[in-house]
């Protein structure tokens, strides 16, 4: 097979686009802290008058995702390949990703109020992307010349950008059922009451949490099958207990326990939303600390 | 809200606290067998098995990295004894393991087959009778309807694909039996997954082979350079068939910002299954491997592998042939091991190195600096003495101790011997006669496989997967539409979770409203 011609002008202009993005992402996130922040004013024409605040903040962050997708697409097109081989292509991607979840999902009104949380999310992995896991393009080595690189991976991004969408509905869910922000005499507890006032009560958010997290553990399992697939081709058996691996398993395996808590007395309502958002640190721990410390086969990162 | 899409059924015991104190044996055992079936049980030792399985991740595992445990046990001895006495280098092979994962396919056991019992005999029952009040249902509305609005509701009702039945008063729908057959059938799917696992793992063999270009293998165990069997694994089982390595290609990318990054690796051989058989020639990849009857052959590794000849001073070969060099780093500095008991006038062994593109260090030293074969050079350091082959204990092939023994080329005193192109003869140090760089070939590391339950694992786990996602998407919902003083009332409630439950009812009630005569009777 012939290598792909690698096109490292166009990779400089993908990077350009990507920091144009994570610029237009600032902005918009400053503007959707600020929206909360009026929202939740005690007077009542400021509230009434915030939500064209809101919608520039969407429209922004619409432009920030179409910068972003041409970051995405500029750079897989100069390496010849989807742009998801390394650390920081898939990060790139995955974050893109979960942005354009998150506006597809905008047709349910409630989680229009976690937009500065999916929002600084997304500006925060491009930074970490862009600052730590920078490289330049390769082709592909052997063992990722797959139809499975597309397939699982685009997957696996998917799912977790249903688990991050899910994860900013628990925190809110368990704020607003916190001790500390219901009763709390000081001064942040009432801002956070304040706040929390612009947020669906605490049983929308309970229930859009599960299903976000229901469509993600879905497509979790996918990711799992899909790489036990994959694994009995290019690694010659379908489950090794590689790091990665274990760390897929551990993962799926908490979220099973979130789906039981759901349905077991005493378990429902805060433990189980401590256990999603267990289970998303798991994700963010296994791309990044398992991805760049533990000894494993997954040695896709790129970096030295 | 109860989002008990995986929940056991309404009517299950669920931590139910049994305080009768005298309830005997028989008592205790149940007590127990309902602790272990119950759903807070499983909930906890899902989230255990979570846990246990952390430290496979941070320790070496004897199953995927040998070596790694090896060193450990060298750097750090009294910790690794200690960690290897709780089992923390075969993890999920250790006890505390594998007992958390029985005891959680007993409890799912213990709480899929009266579930499933339960769940039979609704399949079959009529929808479940309407409370007496729909006050306390989360959706429900009142409208006017008219003397046909209870017929029109059947009708709806059984046109949307619910389960009804009616009397004077009530039509009663239920919808979404197939959420529960998922969530069943996912949980056998798992047991059946983790029988198949098992099964194939004792069945199993997985076998490693060095093949240089021109080398045929034949498939027995004693053509293997190692092998590990599953506990159950007949050896008789193996096909006979041969595989040859005809030639083996590697191409590394020469751009400048990619270079020395390889971009395919291919292995031609031929097989035959049976010895008049007749020979197919294939090309084997790294995601590509060759499939022949009960055995999969896998591309896992590649270098090179010099032809070399060594003459004693009379000219007498005491060796000749392809040496296999294992790579040492990404550009395939190669070391190679050659040991020649036979020399004379004595015995010596070479440590070898092989630079597919020789580069100096800045400290003079070689490299190799690309791993294609461009500017190969091989060097040798040699060292006299008994080699200690002739006592019959079995020494490693790729490995020279060099202890006793005396070193005549490299190292601090001695120039190494260096060979700068194919077809060069060098002459050895210290009358050890001469060695001749003949021709290079590449060799290939293969890896044969097989596991006869895949088929089954992979069976299970799509099933798994489709009941999932049939248990999680699919809405369990019953309805009810009864007529009251003033008009008639819809009501629904979900098992588990339901998106749509309100809108279901809105719909319904304005489906309902329009004004329909009373259907004649037949």
């Amino acid at each position: 097979m012939a290598p792909a011609k690698l096109d490292v002008a166009l990779a400089s202009v993908s990077l350009l686009f990507v920091y144009a993005a994570m610029a237009i992402y600032t902005i918009s996130f400053l503007i959707f802290v600020f929206h909360i922040a009026r929202a939740t004013s005690e007077k009542k024409s400021i509230r009434d008058a915030s939500g064209g605040l809101q919608k520039a903040g969407f429209v922004l962050l619409g432009l920030g995702a179409i910068l972003h997708g041409t970051g995405v697409v500029t750079r897989g097109v100069s390496a010849g390949r989807v742009p998801w081989a390394n650390m920081y292509e898939f990060s790139i991607s995955g974050s893109f990703l979960i942005v354009l979840i998150f506006l597809t999902a905008l047709a349910v009104k409630e989680i229009r109020v976690i937009a500065a949380f999916v929002n600084a999310f997304a500006l925060l992995v491009l930074g970490v992307a862009t600052t730590s896991f920078y490289v330049q393009i390769k082709t592909l080595m052997p063992a990722l010349q797959s139809y499975w690189l597309v397939i699982h991976v685009t997957v696996a991004v998917l799912s977790t950008a249903f688990f991050n969408i899910a994860a900013g509905l628990a925190i809110a869910y368990l704020l607003r059922e916190s001790e500390w922000v219901t009763n709390g005499k000081n001064s942040a507890a009432a801002l956070f009451r304040r706040v929390l006032k612009v947020f669906p009560d605490s049983e929308k958010l309970e229930r859009l949490s599960y299903r976000f997290n229901v469509v993600g553990f879905i497509l979790w399992s996918f990711t799992l099958i899909a790489g036990a697939i994959w694994a009995e081709r290019a690694w010659h058996r379908y489950w090794g207990w590689d790091t990665k691996e274990v760390w897929t398993f551990i993962i799926w395996t908490i979220y099973a326990g979130y789906l039981h808590a759901n349905a077991t007395r005493g378990w429902s309502g805060k433990r189980s939303a401590w256990l999603a958002l267990v289970g998303f640190a798991a994700i963010l721990f296994n791309f990044t600390i398992v991805n760049l410390y533990f000894k494993g086969l997954h040695v896709y990162s790129g970096l030295n | 809200m109860s989002g008990s899409s995986m929940s056991r059924p309404s009517d299950h015991v669920d931590s139910e606290e049994v305080t009768s104190p005298d309830i005997g044996f028989r008592g205790w055992l149940r007590w127990f067998w309902r602790q272990l079936t119950s759903m807070r049980t499983a909930l906890l030792l899902l989230l255990l098995l979570a846990a246990a399985a952390i430290p496979g991740s941070i320790y070496p595992q004897r199953s995927a990295d040998p070596n790694g445990v090896a060193l450990f046990f060298k750097n750090q001895a009294e910790l690794a004894q200690w960690l290897d006495r709780l089992q923390f280098f075969d993890v999920y092979s250790s006890a505390w393991f594998s007992a958390i994962y029985l005891l959680l396919f007993l409890s799912l056991i213990g709480c899929v087959v009266p579930r499933s019992m339960v769940h039979a005999k609704a399949m079959v029952s009529p929808p479940a009778p309407a409370p007496k009040t729909f006050t306390r249902l989360r959706a429900k509305a009142k409208f006017e309807g008219s003397e046909g609005t209870l017929d029109l509701a059947f009708d709806t009702l059984k046109a949307s694909g619910y389960r009804v039945v009616r009397d004077a008063t009530t039509v009663s729908a239920e919808r979404g039996y197939l959420r529960e057959t998922g969530n069943l059938g996912f949980h056998i799917s798992l047991i059946g997954l983790l029988i198949a696992a098992g099964v194939g793992g004792g069945l199993s063999f997985s076998g490693q082979r060095v093949l240089i270009e021109g080398e045929t293998f034949v498939n027995n165990l004693g053509s293997y350079d190692s092998f590990s069997p599953g506990t159950f694994f007949d050896r008789s089982s193996l096909t006979p068939f041969s595989l040859k390595l005809n030639r083996f290609e590697a191409d590394f990318d020469l751009q400048e910002v990619n270079i020395g990054t390889p971009t395919d690796f291919r292995a031609t051989v031929s097989s035959k299954l049976s010895v008049d058989g007749e020979s197919k020639t294939s090309v084997i990849r790294v995601n590509e491997p060759l499939g022949l009857p009960g055995a999969n052959v896998f591309l896992t590794g590649n270098g090179y592998a010099p032809v070399l000849t060594f003459r004693d001073a009379d000219g007498n070969v005491s060796f000749s042939g392809p040496v296999v060099y294992l790579p040492q780093d990404a550009n395939y500095t190669s070391l190679g091991v050659i040991k020649l008991p036979d020399a004379s006038p004595k015995q010596f062994g070479v440590l070898s190195f092989y630079y597919p593109t020789v580069a100096k260090l800045p400290t003079g030293a070689y490299t190799s600096g690309f791993p294609g074969n461009v500017n190969p050079v091989i060097t040798m350091s040699i060292y006299v003495g008994d080699l200690g082959l002739d006592n019959g204990v079995p020494t490693n092939v790729f490995s020279l101790s060099v202890h006793g023994l005396e070193q005549v080329a490299g190292g601090t005193k001695h120039p190494k011997v260096e060979l700068t192109k194919e077809g060069e003869t060098v002459e050895l140090p210290a009358g050890l006669g001469s060695v001749t760089w003949d021709a290079t070939k590449r060799f290939a590391s293969l890896d044969v496989d097989y596991n006869p339950a895949q088929l089954w694992i992979l069976v299970f786990a799509m099933l798994a997967l489709a009941s999932l996602i049939t248990s999680l998407l699919i809405p369990r919902r019953r309805v009810w539409v009864r007529k009251v003083a003033g008009g008639f009332e819809v009501g629904a409630l979900a098992k588990g979770d339901d998106a749509r439950l309100e809108r279901v009812v809105e719909e319904l009630k304005s489906k309902l409203s329009i004004k329909v005569p009373k259907k004649k009777a037949k």
